[in-house]
């Protein structure tokens, strides 16, 4: 008993370290749940935010009577918080890294599914005034380069295509996640960074996407799985077909993911 | 050492809140303890990125420390002892970086100090200085988030102090310099000595600012903290070791300072 | 003799002001005597520099020190002045060695020859053995004593005393004025003692300055000031009955009462009598005394081995009698009396 109590307190500690808001009331042991609608609590990667956001409304309105909340975080802190008993339906993640930490520990219910592919570009600040055109142009002396740290999706898959690139550089930082590189690049801090084609096209005002082949070495699948510890099970099964399906995709690749292979 | 002051029992009313206190801070350092890998910590501990980023953290703090020191007494100096217009406002001022989300921070300092920033680009054009991505950038980000703690405690100690030493002092024929190196400082000394702990510590627990301003970069940048962050993005474990090593050594060092000099009288 | 200081020392403070003349003869000890926020405090501090002058001046063997007419002031730490404070203040994170050689070394001696004036100084004291000691292992009388070595340690040309034994118990005040008594009449400048302890100021000074409201209201020699106090406060402070009238010749005629006297004088007049020379009756008093007039007891207190009456009527004054007179008389609160004082006890001076 002290030991569940403990391991209850430690999640809840996590969850206050990595300054996460609300991560949905879903899971109280809903009674409405077996499959005429009901909450939905969604743990989803950081960059699908504004996708799964639009098609949580969607779901809404083609499944009266869900409910569907969302929790958006770095996948590495949302997939230790599954595995640390925190309540949810559906997690989708940046990468299979993560899920395995969650099919691992045997908190999925069923494979995981690939949902969605993205590719890295290289932003730079508007109008590009270092002149990059590829991978080579980051190490010219005087370019400052953000990386993602390796132990993040973003980072692992730069790393990942510089090896493919043959291209050895070292950044002026590795960056915790995306935005943090993203907010390197806006403050003119760094002349570049290696980040997702998904993550420019939400900040496109200020930034460009410089695309480039290696890109195509590492390209990043974002499974989704129903967790074994759903509330509504038959809920969270109609949540990943609905964003399986061909308007669900639409939404997602509008967003410039990529649709998975023979999907 | 416990020595009760009278023989009197302490009132339940204090003991048990007091107890739910201690309890409330140490259980998250028992939940550490509890879940810590203990069989492969050795290998963990010899990893090298491990050590070069707690002497980066043990150092840049200490440096952070001193910077804080050498400005934040005189203006807490300035603020107990100089009656100037705005005074209220400068006192407000200085406990910002107290209540600025220590990121919002790192963002502030970049506007300043950064490659554009307004101080920035001219110290990279004049000097060829840039500080962000360097240790200089993580001791500036640091001293920036524990400033407010040496000059609120500072600041307390010298209001604390009787003016009147340095009154005394003035008719002895020490100006106000000397009067400020001779009396009132070794009169706040533990004050100073008290807030410099602090602010130690603080700086030495520092993140949000850090990665903002001074970016992660093993060796350069990253930071105990730093490491932990990342740490926890793939391996619970390997963060949980990196916390309890910076948690042994920072409680090492503070108690040892504690008993040395912000003594027991 | 000329005045080694001589200041004219008009300060304000918030609503107060004090306006203060002050001249203090080489050598000569004056004490400034007055109630509590008679201005005594913003005087020293003045002199020593802690406070500015609004007008008048501050002249130092000569050299003005303070003089806001011609835009003269030294700064405290360059006026050749000590001070004993009230409770000393000594540093506590200094030895009483440090201490006494914290004003030498300041004023530019090394820390050898520092060091060695201090101990010094400290010999003198009676303190040599104490050097190494910090302020808070050292007795009420023996912080009073580095703080007076401390403050002659700087060879002072003007030394000021803020209530130099305020601090101290009863028996170690005796032992310390007397002490304080030697060194004050060894040092070669002027000296000028705050106080409101008169007793303080009878041995210790040479002339008193009494100050209330911020003026001077009286100055003189202690055998003056005693015998012929010209305020209630100065009354009291040497214990006698003071009124003021008119007087026409050996009569001076007080509120509702003529009093008799032995000294002739006319016009506006003190009449001064010590409480022990008013005896009291249960009924008018036949026979020699003049002086009698009937009163109330309005309070009686223990005095030293007697009973202090306070009494009501055309005059009031205080009566000093024996615990058996008072028996006799069953004196309590209230009660009615007959008040006499023999002319030959009263003293009359012109106001």
């Amino acid at each position: 008993m002290t030991v569940r109590w403990l391991r209850a307190a430690l999640a809840g500690a996590l969850v206050a370290a990595l300054g996460l808001t609300g991560c949905g009331g879903g899971a109280d042991e809903s009674p409405t749940g077996r499959d005429g609608g009901g909450p939905l609590t969604v743990f989803a990667a950081a960059s699908l935010t504004e996708s799964f956001t639009r098609l949580g409304k969607d779901f809404e309105a083609a499944h009266p009577g869900h409910t569907v909340t969302f929790n958006f975080a770095g996948s590495s802190a949302l997939a230790n918080q599954i595995t640390q008993g925190a309540p949810a339906d559906v997690f989708a993640a940046a990468s299979p890294a993560t899920m395995k930490t969650v099919t691992d520990a045997g908190d999925a219910d069923g494979a995981p599914a690939v949902l969605v592919r993205n590719q890295l570009v290289v932003a730079v600040p508007r109008g590009n005034p270092a002149r990059v055109a590829g991978l080579a142009d980051l190490t010219r002396p005087g370019v400052k380069v953000a990386l993602c740290a390796e132990q993040v999706p973003c980072g692992a898959a730069a790393r990942t295509a510089l090896d493919a690139a043959g291209v050895r550089l070292t950044p002026a930082t590795l960056e915790q996640d995306v935005k943090g590189a993203l907010a390197k690049v806006r403050l003119g801090e760094v002349d570049a960074a290696l980040v997702y084609r998904t993550d420019v096209r939400a900040a496109v005002a200020d930034l460009d996407a410089v695309e480039f082949p290696e890109s195509a070495r590492a390209v990043n699948d974002y499974p989704i799985v129903v967790l074994r510890a759903a509330g509504n099970p038959a809920g969270a099964r109609a949540f990943v077909d609905f964003v399986r399906s061909d308007a669900g995709l639409a939404v997602l690749t509008a967003a410039g993911f990529q649709a998975p292979p023979g999907g | 050492m416990i020595r009760p002051v009278c023989r009197q029992r302490t009132p339940a009313a204090l003991l048990v809140p007091a107890a739910l206190g201690l309890v409330f801070l140490v259980l998250p350092l028992v939940g550490l303890l509890v879940r810590a890998p203990w069989t492969s910590l050795p290998r963990r501990l010899a990893e090298p990125g491990v050590l070069t980023a707690l002497r980066l953290s043990l150092e840049t703090a200490t440096a952070a420390t001193l910077l804080c020191v050498a400005l934040g007494v005189p203006l807490a100096w300035l603020l107990a002892r100089v009656e100037f217009p705005g005074r209220r406002l400068v006192r407000a001022l200085v406990t910002v970086p107290l209540v600025l989300p220590p990121v919002v921070g790192g963002v502030a300092l970049l506007l300043v100090f950064g490659r554009r920033g307004l101080l920035g680009s001219w110290l990279d054009d004049t000097f060829g200085v840039t500080l962000p991505f360097t240790t200089a950038g993580v001791v500036l980000a640091e001293a920036f988030v524990a400033m407010p703690f040496l000059v609120i405690a500072v600041e307390g100690a010298l209001r604390a102090a009787d003016p009147r030493y340095e009154e005394a002092a003035a008719t002895l024929g020490a100006g106000r310099w000397t009067t400020f190196t001779r009396v009132t400082l070794p009169l706040v000394a533990p004050g100073v000595a008290a807030g410099a702990v602090l602010c130690w510590a603080r700086a030495l627990g520092e993140f949000g600012a850090t990665i903002t301003f001074a970016g992660n970069y093993p060796g350069r940048t990253q930071t105990m903290p730093l490491a932990v962050y990342l740490a926890l993005e793939t391996d619970l474990e390997a963060a949980i070791v990196l916390s309890l090593i910076l948690l042994t050594v920072s409680v090492a060092i503070l108690a040892g300072l504690r008993d040395r000099w912000v003594g027991v009288t | 003799m000329t005045a080694l200081l001589d200041a004219r020392l008009i300060a304000d403070r918030d609503a107060f002001r004090l306006d203060v003349r002050l001249r203090i003869a080489a050598g000569e000890v004056v004490a400034l005597l007055g109630p509590n926020g008679a201005g005594k405090s913003t005087a020293l501090r003045v002199l020593a520099g802690l406070h500015p002058l609004a007008a008048g001046h501050l002249t130092l063997d000569g050299v003005d020190l303070d003089r806001p007419d011609r835009r003269v002031w030294t700064p405290p730490e360059r006026r050749p002045v000590g001070v004993v404070f009230q409770d000393y203040l000594l540093f506590p994170h200094l030895s009483a060695l440090d201490n006494v050689a914290f004003g030498p070394r300041r004023r530019g001696a090394d820390r050898r020859a520092a060091r060695a004036r201090a101990q010094g100084w400290l010999d003198r004291v009676g303190l040599g053995g104490q050097a190494r000691r910090r302020p808070r292992q050292l007795s009420g009388g023996q912080a009073q004593r580095v703080a007076l070595a401390r403050a002659l340690a700087v060879e002072p040309t003007l030394l000021l005393l803020d209530e130099p034994l305020a601090a101290l118990d009863a028996r170690t005040r005796l032992d310390t004025r007397a002490e304080l008594q030697r060194h004050l009449g060894a040092h070669p400048g002027a000296t000028l003692l705050v106080t409101h302890d008169p007793l303080d100021a009878l041995v210790l000074a040479d002339r008193l300055v009494i100050v209330e409201h911020g003026r001077v209201v009286q100055e003189g020699d202690a055998a003056t000031v005693t015998a012929r106090p010209r305020t209630d406060y100065v009354a009291r402070l040497v214990g006698l009955n003071l009124h003021r009238g008119r007087a026409d010749g050996r009569t001076v005629t007080v509120g509702g009462l003529t009093l008799t006297t032995a000294d002739p004088v006319r016009g506006e007049a003190f009449v001064a009598f010590p409480p022990a020379a008013v005896a009291l009756h249960p009924a008018r008093p036949e026979g020699s005394p003049r002086n009698v007039w009937a009163a109330t007891v309005t309070g009686v207190q223990r005095h030293g081995d007697h009973l202090r009456v306070e009494l009501g009527g055309p005059v009031e004054v205080v009566a000093d009698v024996t615990p058996a007179a008072a028996a006799q008389l069953g004196l309590r609160s209230g009660q009615p009396v007959w008040a006499a004082v023999k002319a030959a006890e009263t003293r009359a001076y012109q106001a």
